[in-house]
This record gives C-alpha cells, sequence and structure tokens, in this order.
C-alpha cells in the first residue's frame, strides 16, 4: 500500500500543472471571449493537449491517450486547483459519446461526438416510458421504416434537459413481431420539429428537471440508428452502464458532509448550541464512518481500474452508497433546521447533490436526495442487481422468464 | 498510488487461512465452544511456527518487522475463520513493548513473544465501562495494588502489560507475587477474559509507557475493526450459501427478492468497510496524526456494522439460525465481544468528535 503517486505521476503532475498556469485562466484574445465560449475553447485546447476526453480519438475531437487512470486523477486534481472546466458534462457526453465509440458508424461518430463533447450538441435520453420503469424493455413507444425514414409514435418520460436539447437517443419498439428485448431499436431523433412537445414535470420540490416528451409522427433518417434494427437493447446497455457508473461519487458526499458539519457549527439544537447535543455528534461520527468507507472503496476500486483489474462487487455499490449518504445527510439536515423544516424549499438550484441558497437549500436536498435515488434505476432495482451479479443469487423468476435470453 | 494489499500480504492471509483449515476446522471450533477455553493449542503452535505470534515485532528481536496492516490482516482472516485463541492480547502486548519498552525489556521480552515461548497479554480495563487510557485509575509505581478486568488469558500469559494512571505501562510477569487470576463466563467461546488482581504485586514501568498507551489503544481499535469485517464477511458469506442452497416452495430461497434485497443491503453495509480498516491500519504506521481517529471511526463503524450483520444472519437463516447447533452463532458472538472490549461504539464516536473539535 503506498498513497503516493511516485515520480514519474509527479512529473506529469508538473507538466499538467504547467500547462495550466500558461492557459488558465484564459489569456489574449481568449480572455475577452464571453464565458461558455472561453470555456468551449479552453476545452478544445485541453484535448488537443491530452488532458481532456482521453478516450475518445483525435479525429473527433478527444485528446486520444492511452487509459491511465492515475493521469485522469492528477489531471482532476490539477485542474480542480484552479477552478479550470472538465470535460462537459450532460447526458450526450457521458452517455451517448461511450455508445457512439463503441457501437456506433464511422459517420455517426464524425458526426456528433465533437460537437457533443463541447457543447455544442445537447442530446435527451428517451428511455423511460409512463408504463415502463423498472421493466424498461416493455416500452412501447412505436418506430416504423416508412420509406428511408423512421415515423415515432410514444411517449417518454423523465426526460432530463429536453427543452434544450437537439437531439434524443431513443429505445422504440421497430420490430413489434420479435420478442420483449429482441424488438427495440435505438434511434437518433432530432428534438426540433413539430411532431415532438415537451411539457415540463413539475416535481415535489415545486423545480422541474424532467419533461415528458410526446412523439407524433417525429420523424429521422432511416440511417439514424445505432446497431442493427432490434439491437437497441444491447446498444443501450452500454449506456446505462456508463450512467451507473457516474452517479457514484465520494468526493460529492465528502462535500455534502462537510456542509452539513457546517450546518451544525451554526445551528442550535435542544437548546443549546448543536455540536454541544451528544445526540447529534454520535450521528455526526455514525455518518462519517459510512462516509469514509465509501471514500476508501473509491480509492480502492481506483487502484484496481489503473491496474486494470476488476473491481468487484463494489463497483455494483456505488450508487446506494452515495445516495444513501445523500439521504441520512440530509434527514439529520432537517432535523438541526428544526422550525425552518416547514418553509418551502428553493428549487432553482436542482440538478445538484451539494444544497445551496442556505437553510432552505437542504428542504430541497431532504426530497430531492430520493429523486436521485431513483434516478438511473431504483434502488430496490440495483439491489437486484447486487443480489444477481454481486453475490451469485438465482434470477428472479418472472425476469427470468421475460429476458429474452 | 496503490491502496491495495501486496502480493506478500494475500499470501500472508492464504496462508494463516489454510493453517485454520487444517489444525482448527469447524468441527474443532465447535468442540472448543462446547467448553469455556477459548484455546487450541494446536493452532496457537502452528501459529508462532509461521510468525504470526511476531508479525509488529522487529526483526532484530526475532519477530517479522511487519505493519500493523499485516497484522490487522491476519485479524481479518483469523476471524473469518472463526479461530480461537489469544492472537489479540499478544499482539498488543508485543507492541506495547515495542513502542514503550526500554532497550533491556525488548530484549528480554520481544524475542520470547515472537517465538512463542511466553504468551504476552494486555490488562486495559478497570470496569465499569472503564478502558481508555485517560480513565485509568489504578495506580503504577514498583508494586501494584488493585484489579484490572477483561484481561485476555491472563491465566496462561507469561507477561501482563498492565495499564496504569501516570507512567501509562507496567509489566508484571508470570508469577509474581500478590497476583491472582479469574475466568469470565464469556458469550463468545472463541475467546477467555480473565479479572486479575494485584495486592503488592512487583512490576516494571515501561520508560515510554505514556505515549505507548495511547497507540496500543489505538492498534487494539484498528485489529477490532479488522476482525469485526471478517466476521461480517463470514456471516454475510454464510447466509448467500444458504440462500443457494435452501428451498421452499419449490425454488431456492435466494430466488425470492425479500431475502435477496435484505442480502443485498447487508453487502453493502459490509463490503465498503474494508477500505476503512485498511485505511485506519496504514496511516497507524504512516500518517500518525490521522491514526488516533481513523482508528476510533473504523472501530465503531464496523463493530457495529458487523453486529447488525449477525442479528440479519439469525434471521435469514430462519428457525435453525436460532439454534446451538447453527454456526452463525459462533460469529454472531464474535461480534458482541468485538464490539464491547475496548469500549462500545458510542464511547469512540464521542472521541472521534472531540479529536475533530467538534
Amino acid at each position: 500500500m503506498d498513497l503516493d503517486y511516485g515520480k514519474e505521476y509527479e512529473d506529469f503532475r508538473a507538466e499538467v500543472s504547467g500547462w495550466l498556469s500558461s492557459n488558465w485562466p484564459p489569456k489574449g484574445e481568449l480572455a475577452e471571449l464571453p464565458l461558455a465560449e472561453g470555456a468551449a475553447r479552453f476545452r478544445a485546447m485541453a484535448s488537443e493537449a491530452g488532458y481532456l476526453n482521453r478516450n475518445i480519438p483525435r479525429k473527433y475531437g478527444g485528446g486520444e491517450q492511452p487509459p491511465d487512470a492515475i493521469k485522469g486523477q492528477i489531471i482532476r486534481e490539477a485542474f480542480a486547483k484552479v477552478h479550470a472546466p472538465m470535460e462537459a458534462r450532460g447526458i450526450g457526453s457521458m452517455m451517448l459519446v461511450p455508445t457512439l465509440l463503441e457501437r456506433g458508424e464511422e459517420w455517426q461518430k464524425e458526426k456528433f461526438v465533437k460537437g457533443t463533447i463541447n457543447g455544442e450538441i445537447i442530446w435527451c435520453q428517451g428511455y423511460s416510458e409512463p408504463g415502463s420503469g423498472s421493466d424498461l424493455a416493455s416500452l412501447q413507444t412505436k418506430a416504423e421504416l416508412i420509406g428511408d425514414e423512421w415515423v415515432i409514435n410514444g411517449q417518454k418520460i423523465w426526460t432530463t434537459t429536453a427543452q434544450q436539447a437537439d437531439w434524443m437517443f431513443c429505445l422504440c419498439r421497430s420490430e413489434p413481431d420479435q420478442p420483449k428485448h429482441g424488438g427495440i431499436s435505438y434511434l437518433l431523433i432530432p428534438m426540433k420539429q413539430d411532431a415532438i412537445t415537451v411539457s415540463p414535470l413539475k416535481q415535489m420540490t415545486g423545480g422541474a428537471d424532467f419533461n415528458q416528451v410526446f412523439l407524433e409522427d417525429a420523424r429521422t433518417p432511416a440511417d439514424h440508428i445505432v446497431g442493427k434494427r432490434g439491437e437497441g437493447w444491447s446498444v443501450s446497455r452500454t449506456t446505462l452502464k456508463h450512467e451507473r457508473n457516474s452517479i457514484g461519487n465520494a468526493a460529492q458526499s465528502e462535500a455534502i458532509f462537510k456542509g452539513l458539519v457546517a450546518l451544525a457549527k451554526t445551528s442550535q439544537y435542544n437548546g443549546r448550541p448543536a455540536l454541544q447535543d451528544p445526540t447529534i455528534r454520535q450521528r455526526l461520527a455514525g455518518l462519517e464512518g459510512y462516509i469514509l468507507s465509501h471514500k476508501y472503496s473509491g480509492l480502492r476500486q481506483f487502484t484496481k481500474s489503473a491496474k486494470g483489474e476488476d473491481v468487484g462487487i463494489i463497483g455494483l455499490m456505488n450508487k446506494i452508497n452515495s445516495t444513501n449518504i445523500g439521504s441520512e445527510v440530509s434527514k439529520l439536515a432537517l432535523d438541526l433546521l428544526g422550525d425552518d423544516g416547514m418553509l418551502d424549499p428553493i428549487a432553482h438550484e436542482e440538478m445538484t447533490l451539494l444544497p445551496t441558497g442556505g437553510n432552505r437549500g437542504w428542504i430541497n436536498q431532504y426530497m430531492y436526495s430520493l429523486g436521485i435515488a431513483v434516478a438511473g434505476g431504483t434502488g430496490n432495482i440495483q439491489r437486484n442487481v447486487i443480489g444477481e451479479r454481486g453475490l451469485g443469487l438465482p434470477r428472479d423468476y418472472y425476469a427470468d422468464r421475460s429476458s429474452g435470453k | 498510488m496503490n491502496f491495495d494489499i501486496s502480493e506478500e500480504q494475500q499470501m500472508l492471509q492464504e496462508t494463516v487461512s489454510q493453517l485454520i483449515e487444517n489444525e482448527c476446522p469447524l468441527s474443532r471450533i465447535r468442540e472448543i465452544f462446547e467448553g469455556t477455553d477459548g484455546y487450541d493449542p494446536a493452532l496457537w503452535k502452528g501459529m508462532v511456527e509461521m510468525g504470526v505470534a511476531g508479525l509488529q515485532i522487529p526483526e532484530e528481536y526475532g519477530g517479522a518487522g511487519l505493519e500493523m496492516l499485516d497484522q490487522a490482516l491476519a485479524a481479518e482472516t483469523l476471524a473469518y475463520a472463526g479461530a480461537p485463541g489469544p492472537f489479540l492480547g499478544h499482539a498488543l502486548a508485543g507492541l506495547a513493548l515495542v513502542l514503550g519498552g526500554s532497550e533491556e525489556q525488548k530484549q528480554r521480552w520481544l524475542p520470547r513473544l515472537a517465538q512463542g515461548e511466553a504468551l504476552g497479554t494486555v490488562a486495559l480495563a478497570e470496569g465499569d465501562n472503564v478502558w481508555q487510557p485517560e480513565q485509568w485509575k489504578l495506580a503504577g509505581g514498583s508494586t501494584l495494588l488493585g484489579q484490572k478486568a477483561y484481561v485476555p488469558y491472563a491465566d496462561m500469559a507469561g507477561v501482563i502489560i498492565v495499564g496504569v494512571a501516570g507512567p501509562g505501562l507496567v509489566l508484571v510477569e508470570k508469577g509474581a507475587s500478590g497476583i491472582t487470576t479469574e475466568n469470565y463466563d464469556l458469550v463468545d467461546r472463541a475467546r477467555q477474559l480473565c479479572t486479575v488482581s494485584f495486592d503488592s504485586t512487583p512490576c516494571e514501568v515501561l520508560p515510554e509507557g505514556a505515549a505507548a498507551s495511547e497507540r496500543v489503544r489505538d492498534a487494539a481499535l484498528v485489529l477490532l475493526a479488522a476482525d469485526a469485517f471478517g466476521s461480517g464477511q463470514r456471516l454475510l458469506d454464510m447466509c448467500v450459501q444458504y440462500a443457494k442452497e435452501r428451498e421452499q416452495f419449490g425454488v431456492t430461497i435466494g430466488h425470492f427478492q425479500a431475502l435477496k434485497h435484505q442480502l443485498a443491503n447487508m453487502a453493502l453495509e459490509i463490503e465498503p468497510t474494508r477500505g476503512l480498516y485498511w485505511y485506519a491500519a496504514h496511516v497507524f504506521d504512516h500518517v500518525q496524526d490521522e491514526s488516533a481517529r481513523m482508528a476510533a471511526l473504523a472501530k465503531a463503524h464496523i463493530t457495529d456494522r458487523t453486529m447488525q450483520i449477525a442479528r440479519d444472519a439469525v434471521e435469514a437463516h430462519g428457525g435453525i439460525g436460532f439454534t446451538w447447533e447453527c454456526d452463525v452463532q459462533i460469529w454472531f458472538k464474535r461480534a458482541m465481544f468485538d464490539r464491547a472490549w475496548m469500549g462500545t461504539p458510542s464511547v469512540h464516536r464521542e472521541r472521534a468528535a472531540q479529536m475533530a473539535g467538534w
């Protein structure tokens, strides 16, 4: 066990820091650009230098570097230190790009990857439907090939960034004669067409991060399909794997706990400063046990993946561990808020695990942590995955029957 | 950056595991559970021959010269197997001498401890939940007068390191005048604890005992955390095995989502704590500023997790889980010991809160 990075990597860190000091904050004409544009130009330069989008070939605008988890970590640390922008987040770069790189046609990669990682093309995901949640493969949105176009009819739900999106990657039933999983195709559909209506879905917090999307004779060219007809389910598994992996993050858990300690330092509880109350002290230290376990599990996974080894069952646990922590932290926060716990949450800063907006931000977090726990598959679905893939328990009888395997 | 155990460390765990399988299989552990000795001579002899009795004792004194992490990995393996015996107290006595003893004391005792010629133990508790060095009331000088509680295998020990107010640690040899021991009737039959009474018993001060006493406490917490992790893993594995074998309604019960989720939750509680105990062991030697707090949090967190898993494990086995015949009881009771010895989780959470400046 050695928690230092070693000389080779410390040299690399010095190289990255040196590059950053001459390029961030933006210099010369770049400094004159509007913030978003300056950041986009910076990202392109950092990709060119091989620091960002490292797993993406240069011809699609990536940094094209051999996999090296330790260098990746050093880059994250060095960029974070000077507040330089990392890869553009968003469902397009996090989920669509890896899928296209693995399963897409050459022209699809050329057309979509560069614009997506630069933030010029915005995507939304058309998976869930009102009748197809955990049992996603039962989806009913219909796609028919008429002439040289797919014609799509149906309804999607929980669609983040649908208003802003230029494109949707969408699962549709294109082969109605085939069994459940074999009848699905993975289509890329332009969002800016009259046949698509986006309607925001108001959440219990009062905010609206998600939408319903109605497709009524929506159209996309015949070749805008990833994989072959009927292969959509397996193509989507590539993507869902990326989503599950992206949700567990110990840095976020640590940050939210730090926020909780700060709240405790300024709160009163049972008529005295909260930090003098033995039950609060116990609960804080109890939570820290979970946070440290999550943190060092992350370090274990990091080491395993840097060595190219399988991370094992722990890799299936990140999502539930981080959402449990988010939930437990906000429960303690609500107790610290006391009377303020009756106020309306501040909803405008959603899509974040970290409360902002003072005490009322914690009320938002109290509810929002539940939303995060459900996103990308409910906790109970993930428990099935841990039980079946992690512990080797037999698959559920009903899931077995309909799996199409 | 390498947050993983080495090949040598994996081999240490495999070798210890193999030894227990040969010398003290489950059938033998069950025999020991019918008695009150908490001891298997053949297993301890095998551990001594393998060098496990002197893992953290420097090579110049005949030990293996390894670190806390190695000691903790051995503790995990012993716990996973349900191994009985005096490993914990012996390891802590050796460490107390390494950290607190004079050169002459080290030369006199460490080789004998490393080679198993003498068994070592530590007398820390004083009853009424007094465990921590800052709470010790027994006065230590050239003689001792009073009592210590919950001392592992004191009746067998050749040397007892006793926690005292003032100098911190003193050493008492087997057969010293005025010393009497009495065994407790323990829930965990894989361990043995004694009360030790001193009546003008001669003792020697460990010159660095005050500082060493804190480190011995931290070491104890890390080893208990590692032991609890091993026990928790074993309990989970037993439940998974049972779920794959036991049939009801015509299928193995592991098909049922209710049980599958219960087992997944147990895994979610225990598996992530492996990194926590590794880190607590690592910083003991390498980042001493963090050591005391990490040890406290690891002990509090992991012993609590394992205790709950043990309760869940009884439930997951149904009626058979409640019987003496079912092996779940072995680790259920081990978890009870690990949770209580050296202070319950709430004690160490409060210490962690103080150390954070809360």
